[in-house]
Formats: structure tokens, C-alpha cells, sequence
């Protein structure tokens, strides 16, 4: 039984004034302190082998002056690092200090379902004062994270990263190693920030376009403004949870603080970087250094070198970069650029690079409403010109109306939770991410991702399952085919060891990083028997993704977005396989 | 007479224009760039998903994007999307426990934890209480006061709403005031049929209705509502509203807003006369601090019509007036 006075860290960590004086929250895990010499990432205070030990609790968090409470595991934020090695097994022994239920799901691990911690879906929860003991064989590597999937309690701390080292050693070598995990904080609760999207959606969002101002930078003629009234849509809504509460954070964090990672001039340093927020997905970038993403989502890929990266949340990246004798800054910005996070890496302690100014917001295009099969990126202007040579003479856009048509998304329910039927969805997994079409450097797409051998345990699914994400944005609902979870929906029934593609197709002008527990699926994205697995697939506005799975992990596993807000929201459900192990019947 | 008849039809016609606005899918669909478009999208015959649109070639005049072109993504064989079938579950999917941890745990902790995670993901209850104005106004005849807001609390679908609205002279008491008790219900993805009980307040003897109701967005971001109400009397009146916010900055919001009473019938002891009773039109300039807190500057013109009219002026009121105004938008 762990002993439940916590252990609390002193304020500012020697290392920590290297980030030039801001107040830094006191309590971080040695593996997230600004990088010293210890290799690899985690240091002393990893928590290995096959006895650990983790306590949940409130605790102080301190940022920009500020102090709040976070959830936090064993005292800090982000928790400590679980550092695995392939093949060993685990017990993982979790003690809830709170006064309410939690859990902890291994993000990404390959596990009994009963082992998920998915309260309501794999074990009843954690109470108060309970210990509950998770035991698992390990049989995968690579960067996975950890987080409650309790009463949202992941956007208020319960966050921390898992490192699986491979059996066989790294497939790319690496001379250092760092945990870059990115997350977003606000002292406000997930359940008051949801409260006050039911109340005014566009609550957040002060990036508006307006009369007066043009945060994006091109002004809406008044043609496109009557058209995107008439949708009762605006072509601003990139996040729902922005900057205006947000702080983001590096390893627990603020963009002030500069966390700060340090290496020898020429080392290959390997960046395991884990989104581990519960609303924002991040522009990634380290301006100067090319990045070379060397595995995604835990799972190796074949070495690509690019400048950017659009995460999702949920999702995880290693990188290889190899810095120059100067510093650089490592800057993530939130997709609708309404903040960042920043840290720095450099030579020696003390160092920092140019922060680079905050992009214009983006505005949604054509083909985030679904209308991709009409035209490229045109935006609204275009609209009319493709829409004029209609068989019965044009579109005629009655608004709203072609835009909700049942006949383009069989299966839906066309509840008061789906505003909007995308009419053409395309395939996207090739795009880039929202804002980045114009970007002149190069942008990781998924169709860069390839496993890095042919692989053997794939073949062809023998059925399709269209899985459709729809919401309604003026009520903040969400659902899959227009249920949320709560309406007591049919789950989705995979017999064992059947070879299924699920194809998502995206119906909202939102992106919505979707995540299966208990499978890395195969994500479809024209690599033939390279196909990279995954656990979680960012799906772009009105375009679709597939992936392909073979069902050989019996049991329940929740299948949602990992918007939390989203999520809590409705956008969840079950997948069930059938028949368990023991052949119950 | 004809009026009598006329208001209610008028109404029921905005009753069920609105939730037709709201919802009803058009099948003009498939004039889309000439595309044949109901039933493709999942259809295992053919998908236009195999179209990838050249960015770069910037608009297809001709409306036939759906090419096939020779993306990686065609050099797959697997990919070859409607060749898998959208067949059901095979029957082993079907086989097993409903729900597979109820083996682990004793009966009753996973029910309880199934009806938490149920509840949690989606039906959510939420509460929140608007005060949509708060104002003082003066003109012609001296100064008043206003409000209007509303406590709204329950889930996404049904919504219990206690509204109210009033006014009064400033240096007096209330005049005018009216309280609703309201079940609502969501009929489409933007509007809300609402149903309850509304008491009136008046100098005059009060009166206790039957409302019926639709709120919600129109088309062009217009905040529209519709009420009908049936006295205990046994009349009919009505109210009709639509309000829309232009975002001049982030911040600064101009409100044009509009409202018109409806009677079916003269109800003399309550000042009223059959037809349109009175109209408040005007506009209103807020400054949201914070989303909850945006005081704001106005002008109203306040007009009362007909019989209405000659009631009014009778008791010594103002039947037509422009007031100016300041006040402030609040919500928690």
C-alpha cells in the first residue's frame, strides 16, 4: 500500500530557472524538468519494472501566478513516466485519493479489456479509498501516455506518458532522448468550460470573423457572410476551447516558463512528443530543424523528414532531430492559433531561440463543408461557379438545405444533434491539416506513413463498417450517426477474428481525432502491405479516413472522440467482440 | 371577426413554417455540379470518394470532378472502395454476454458503473440563467425600466425554462409583468418547441394562459420566436420575435431586435384591441467584458396600434414613443 501523504516537490526546481525567471508550478516529475545530462528521458525517477505503484489526488498547480488544483498522479503534472520494457509484464497498482471515482486507461497498450479502465465499459471504476490493481503482459514498444477516463478528469491533470522499450533495441539509433508532452490547462473545469459551450457555443472564440475585424486576414464579402449565415454555420469555428482559457503547456509547462530540453552540438536526439490535451490539437514545429518522424502512435514508421506536423490530440510522434550548436525553439500552436506552447532546445541552460509569431487563424474552406467533391480549395468564392452548372441549373444553395440531405448519409439519424450532412465528403487522408494547405514548408501527411517492412497480418477486410461523426454545433451535441451514447445506442459488433474497415466519414466542420481502445488498427492509406497501425486518426471536416482491423481482442473497448469535450458530449460508443475467451456463450 | 381568424392561422402557419425551415431536407441535392448524388455516398455500387480534386487546379467549371485520377491511393488494390461489403455482423458477434465484464465483477457494480458512463457521455444536464435585458429607458413621458430573461436547466432535448419579462416606471412600480413555466423540446437542430403555462401580471386583472411556442435560429443567424396563448378567458393572443447580433469586433455587438403582439379579439378591461397590439423595434450596442457581463446603449421605438392605441392614450399613456436606453446582458 503506497503511503498517501504525497510526496510534494520544492518551488522552482534548480533546473527550472533556466527558462528566464517566470514562476514555475512546483510540482514536475523529473523526467519533465528541463533535460539534464541523464539519458534516457525519466531519469531516476521512472517508475519501472514489475511492481508499480501509482496514487491518485488533488493537488496544488500553480501557473502565471495563479494557483489552482489539479488531478494529479503521485503529486505531479504531467504524472510520472512508466518506463516498460517489452515482454515483462506489469501490476500496476492505482489508489484513488480523490473524493470521487477514477480511473486510469493505458492510452494506445494492447491489454485485456478488463485491464482498459474504462469505467461503465471494462470495470466498474476506482472508488474513493480503493486500490485497484491492473495486470498485464507487455507486448508492444514505443511512446504510449495514461490518462483517468473519469468525470474528465484528464483536463484537469490525470495525464502522464508510458515509454515501452523494444525487446530487440531501437530500430533507430538515437544518442539522447526526450519527452515532449504537450497538454492544455485552464482553471476553469471541463464541466464548467462544457457548461458554457452548451450556454453560447462560440463562447471561446475571439477570433471571430467581424465588421470591423479579420483575424483570419481576408475580410468576407458579404456574399460569402449571407452564405455562411444562411448555414447558420461560421467559417471561424476551428476549436471550441481556445487561448482564452487555455494555457498550453510543455511538460506541465506554460509557454513563459520555457521548458527546456538540453543536448551535445550533433547528437541525434529522439523526441517521443505525446498530445496529451483534453480539447487542442497543435501545429508542431521546430523552425530550423527538419524533423524526422521515426514512429506514430507507438508503432515504428520508415524514416520521413518533415517541417511540420498537425497532432491530434491523443495522438504521439517520435522524432529524430539533429540540432546545431544553437538553440531552438519548439513551438506548438493550437490549431486555430489562438495560442501556443513553447519550449527550447539548446547547448547549455539558460539559452533561448526567436519565438515565432502566431499565425493568422484559419478560416474552413469548401471542402471542410463537404463539398470536396466539387471543387479544390476554392473556398466560398468558388462555390457559385461549380454550383451554376447543375442539371437543373445550378444549386441554387437554399442555405441550409442541400446541406442536411438524409439521402447522402444513410444510417444517420437525423436527430436535433446533426445540423449538418456533409453532400460530397472526400477522402482526406492524404490532406493536411486544417491551416496548413498554404503553408510553404513541408507538412507531415498520413500518406507519408509506412510501415517500415512489409508486413504479413494484413489482408483484405471482408466487410465495411461506416461509422458517420455528425454534431450540431448551436447546441454543442455530439454523436456518432446522430446518437450520442447516452440515448442507449447498439453497440458495434465485430465477431473474433474477423477482418473489418471501419470508414469514418466526417460530417461537421470540425476535426475529430477518433481513438479505438484495445487495437492498433491498420490505417488505410494506399501503402499496400506497408499500412502504418495507429490508435487514433485525426479526421479532417467533411472528408473521411478508413482503417482496417482484424478483431482478435475479445471484450468491450470504447471507441470515441478524444475531444473530451466531444466525448462527454455524446460522441462515444462501444466495440464488442465476440465470443470471449473460455467460449462463453 | 376575420381577425379572430386570421391570427391564429397566421400562427399556425409560423408554427410549422419554422420547424419546416429548420429541418426539412431538400432533395435539390443533386444538382450538385450535375452529380448524382442521394444514395452514392455509401452505396457498395460506387463512391465519389475515389475523387481527389487537384488542389491546385483551382475550380472544375465543367462540375465533373469526380474523375478518377491517378492518385497513390488508386495504385492499391485494396482500396478499391464498394468492393467491401456493408454486410451485418457475422452471427459470432451476436454471441456472449451483452456485456463482457460483467464476468469479472459481482452483479450490480457494473449496471451502476454502465448507467454513470451512459449518462456521462451525453446527457448531461446543464442550468443556466439569462438575463437578456436589463434596462432603463427614457423618452417621451418619462423614464422606465425593462427586463427580460430566462432560467433554462435540463439536457440537450428537454429543457424546463421559467421566462420572464416586464417593465415598469422608474420612479414606480411594475406595470406590466409576466412569468412562464415552459417545457421544451428540441423539434429539429436549431429550433424548440415549447409548451406551458404564462401569468400576466397586470393593473388591470391578471390573466393565466396556455403558451405554446417555437424558439430557435433562422436561416441568416436570426434568433427568432413564435408564441401563441389562450387565456382562461378563452383568448387568443400572440407574440412574435426575432433579434440578430452582428459582430462589429470581437467584443462589440449591435443587436437589432424586434417584437409585435398579436390579439385576436379586443379584451377592453386589459387595454387591449384585436390585431397587432403594439411593436418594439430597435437596436442595441453591447460590449461584452466578458461573455456573461456586456452592458449596452440602445434606441427603441415602442408603438401601439388600433384599439390598443386608444386604450393607452385614454389611461393617459404613451402609445407611440422612442426611448433611449442603457442597460446591461448578463448570464450565469
Amino acid at each position: 500500500m503506497l503511503n498517501p501523504t504525497l510526496h510534494r516537490r520544492a518551488l522552482l526546481g534548480g533546473a527550472l530557472a533556466a527558462g528566464g525567471g517566470a514562476a514555475i508550478s512546483a510540482l514536475f516529475p523529473q523526467w519533465a524538468r528541463a533535460q539534464t545530462a541523464h539519458l534516457p528521458a525519466g531519469g531516476a525517477d521512472a517508475l519501472t519494472g514489475e511492481e508499480i505503484a501509482l496514487s491518485i489526488a488533488r493537488t496544488p498547480f500553480t501557473l502565471g501566478g495563479r494557483t489552482g488544483s489539479a488531478t494529479t498522479v503521485n503529486g505531479t503534472l504531467p504524472g510520472p513516466l512508466i518506463r516498460l520494457r517489452e515482454g515483462q509484464d506489469v501490476r500496476l497498482s492505482v489508489t484513488n485519493h480523490l473524493d470521487v471515482d477514477s480511473s486510469i486507461h493505458w492510452h494506445g497498450l494492447l491489454v485485456p479489456f478488463q485491464m482498459d479502465g474504462v469505467p461503465g465499459v471494462t470495470f466498474p471504476g476506482i472508488r474513493p479509498n480503493e486500490t485497484f490493481r491492473y495486470g498485464f503482459p507487455i507486448r508492444q514498444s514505443g511512446t504510449y501516455w495514461y490518462h483517468s477516463h473519469s468525470g474528465g478528469q484528464e483536463g484537469t491533470g490525470l495525464i502522464g506518458p508510458i515509454v515501452i522499450d523494444p525487446a530487440a533495441g531501437e530500430r533507430v539509433h538515437a544518442d539522447r532522448e526526450m519527452i515532449v508532452m504537450l497538454s492544455d490547462w485552464s482553471f476553469m473545469t471541463p464541466m464548467e468550460i462544457l457548461r458554457k459551450l452548451k450556454a453560447q457555443p462560440d463562447y471561446f472564440n475571439y477570433q471571430q470573423q467581424a465588421w470591423f475585424e479579420a483575424p483570419s486576414g481576408k475580410p468576407m464579402s458579404v456574399a460569402d457572410k449571407l452564405k455562411w449565415g444562411r448555414m447558420r454555420m461560421s467559417p471561424s469555428d476551428i476549436a471550441d476551447v481556445t487561448g482564452a482559457t487555455y494555457t498550453y503547456l510543455v511538460n506541465g509547462q506554460g509557454p513563459d516558463a520555457n521548458w527546456t530540453g538540453l543536448f551535445r552540438p550533433g547528437e541525434r536526439v529522439r523526441l517521443r512528443v505525446i498530445n496529451s490535451s483534453a480539447m487542442t490539437i497543435f501545429n508542431l514545429r521546430i523552425p530550423g530543424l527538419p524533423l524526422t518522424v521515426v514512429a506514430a502512435d507507438g508503432s515504428d514508421v520508415k524514416p520521413v523528414e518533415t517541417d511540420e506536423i498537425q497532432i491530434g490530440v491523443a495522438e504521439t510522434y517520435d522524432l529524430i532531430v539533429t540540432p546545431d550548436d544553437r538553440a531552438y525553439t519548439l513551438f506548438a500552436e493550437s490549431v486555430d492559433r489562438s495560442g501556443y506552447a513553447r519550449g527550447t532546445l539548446a547547448p547549455r541552460a539558460g539559452m533561448t531561440a526567436p519565438i515565432p509569431p502566431l499565425r493568422k487563424p484559419p478560416l474552413l474552406t469548401m471542402k471542410d463543408m463537404g463539398m470536396g467533391g466539387m471543387a479544390g480549395m476554392a473556398g466560398m468564392s468558388g462555390m457559385d461557379h461549380a454550383m451554376n452548372h447543375g442539371a437543373d441549373g445550378g444549386m441554387k444553395m437554399h442555405g441550409s438545405m442541400s446541406m442536411r440531405d438524409p439521402a447522402n448519409a444513410p444510417g444517420v439519424a437525423l436527430t436535433p444533434g446533426v445540423d449538418m450532412i456533409a453532400p460530397m465528403p472526400v477522402d482526406r487522408t492524404g490532406d493536411r491539416g486544417l491551416g496548413l494547405d498554404g503553408v510553404k514548408h513541408r507538412v507531415l501527411v498520413y500518406t507519408d506513413l509506412e510501415a517500415p517492412e512489409p508486413r504479413h497480418d494484413i489482408s483484405p477486410p471482408t466487410r465495411e463498417i461506416v461509422v458517420h461523426l455528425t454534431g450540431n454545433m448551436e447546441r454543442y451535441m455530439w454523436s456518432f450517426d446522430g446518437r450520442r451514447f447516452s440515448e442507449i445506442v447498439e453497440p458495434i459488433r465485430l465477431a473474433r477474428d474477423e477482418r473489418v474497415r471501419f470508414k469514418l466519414v466526417n460530417e461537421t466542420m470540425m476535426t475529430h481525432p477518433i481513438h479505438l481502445h484495445g487495437f492498433l488498427f491498420d490505417l488505410v492509406n494506399g501503402k499496400g502491405d506497408r499500412l502504418p497501425k495507429k490508435h487514433t486518426v485525426n479526421v479532417l471536416p467533411g472528408g473521411f479516413v478508413a482503417f482496417d482491423l482484424t478483431a482478435d481482442e475479445p471484450g468491450d473497448w470504447a471507441f470515441h472522440c478524444h475531444l473530451l469535450l466531444h466525448m462527454m458530449s455524446g460522441m462515444f460508443n462501444v466495440v464488442t467482440v465476440r465470443p470471449l475467451d473460455g467460449g462463453a456463450a | 371577426m376575420k381577425q379572430a381568424l386570421a391570427i391564429p392561422a397566421a400562427l399556425a402557419a409560423a408554427l410549422w413554417l419554422t420547424p419546416a425551415l429548420a429541418q426539412s431536407p431538400s432533395h435539390d441535392g443533386h444538382g450538385m455540379s450535375g452529380m448524382d448524388m442521394p444514395g452514392m455516398k455509401d452505396s457498395p455500387a460506387a463512391e465519389p470518394s475515389d475523387a481527389k480534386p487537384d488542389a491546385m487546379q483551382g475550380m472544375d467549371h465543367s462540375g465533373h470532378t469526380m474523375t478518377m485520377d491517378a492518385s497513390p491511393m488508386h495504385a492499391m488494390p485494396m482500396k478499391s472502395d464498394g468492393a467491401i461489403p456493408q454486410s451485418p455482423p457475422p452471427p459470432a458477434a451476436q454471441s456472449g454476454p451483452a456485456h463482457a465484464a460483467d464476468a469479472f465483477y459481482p452483479d450490480g457494480e457494473m449496471a451502476h458503473a454502465r448507467e454513470m458512463v451512459t449518462h456521462e457521455m451525453g446527457g448531461l444536464k446543464t442550468t443556466v440563467v439569462m438575463v437578456d435585458r436589463l434596462e432603463a429607458q427614457t423618452g417621451k413621458g418619462g423614464g422606465s425600466w425593462a427586463w427580460e430573461g430566462a432560467l433554462r436547466t435540463g439536457g440537450d432535448i428537454d429543457r424546463l425554462w421559467i421566462k420572464t419579462e416586464g417593465e415598469g416606471e422608474l420612479d414606480g412600480g411594475i406595470d406590466d409583468s409576466e412569468v412562464q413555466a415552459l417545457w421544451g423540446h428540441a423539434i429539429g437542430p436549431w429550433f424548440d418547441l415549447q409548451a406551458g403555462v404564462r401569468q400576466q401580471f397586470m393593473p388591470g386583472p391578471d390573466r393565466t394562459q396556455l403558451s405554446v411556442g417555437v424558439e430557435g435560429l433562422a436561416p441568416y443567424m436570426f434568433d427568432i420566436s413564435a408564441e401563441a396563448f389562450v387565456s382562461t378567458q378563452g383568448e387568443f393572443t400572440a407574440k412574435i420575435g426575432a433579434e440578430i447580433d452582428q459582430r462589429l469586433t470581437q467584443r462589440l455587438i449591435l443587436q437589432p431586435r424586434v417584437e409585435a403582439n398579436l390579439s385576436a379579439q379586443d379584451v377592453p378591461e386589459i387595454g387591449l384591441g384585436a390585431g397587432v397590439t403594439s411593436l418594439q423595434t430597435g437596436v442595441r450596442l453591447r460590449y461584452e467584458f466578458r461573455r456573461e457581463f456586456a452592458p449596452y446603449v440602445g434606441v427603441e421605438w415602442q408603438k401601439q396600434f388600433g384599439r390598443t392605441a386608444d386604450y393607452t392614450r385614454a389611461d393617459g399613456g404613451n402609445a407611440d414613443r422612442v426611448v433611449a436606453l442603457v442597460g446591461l446582458r448578463a448570464w450565469f
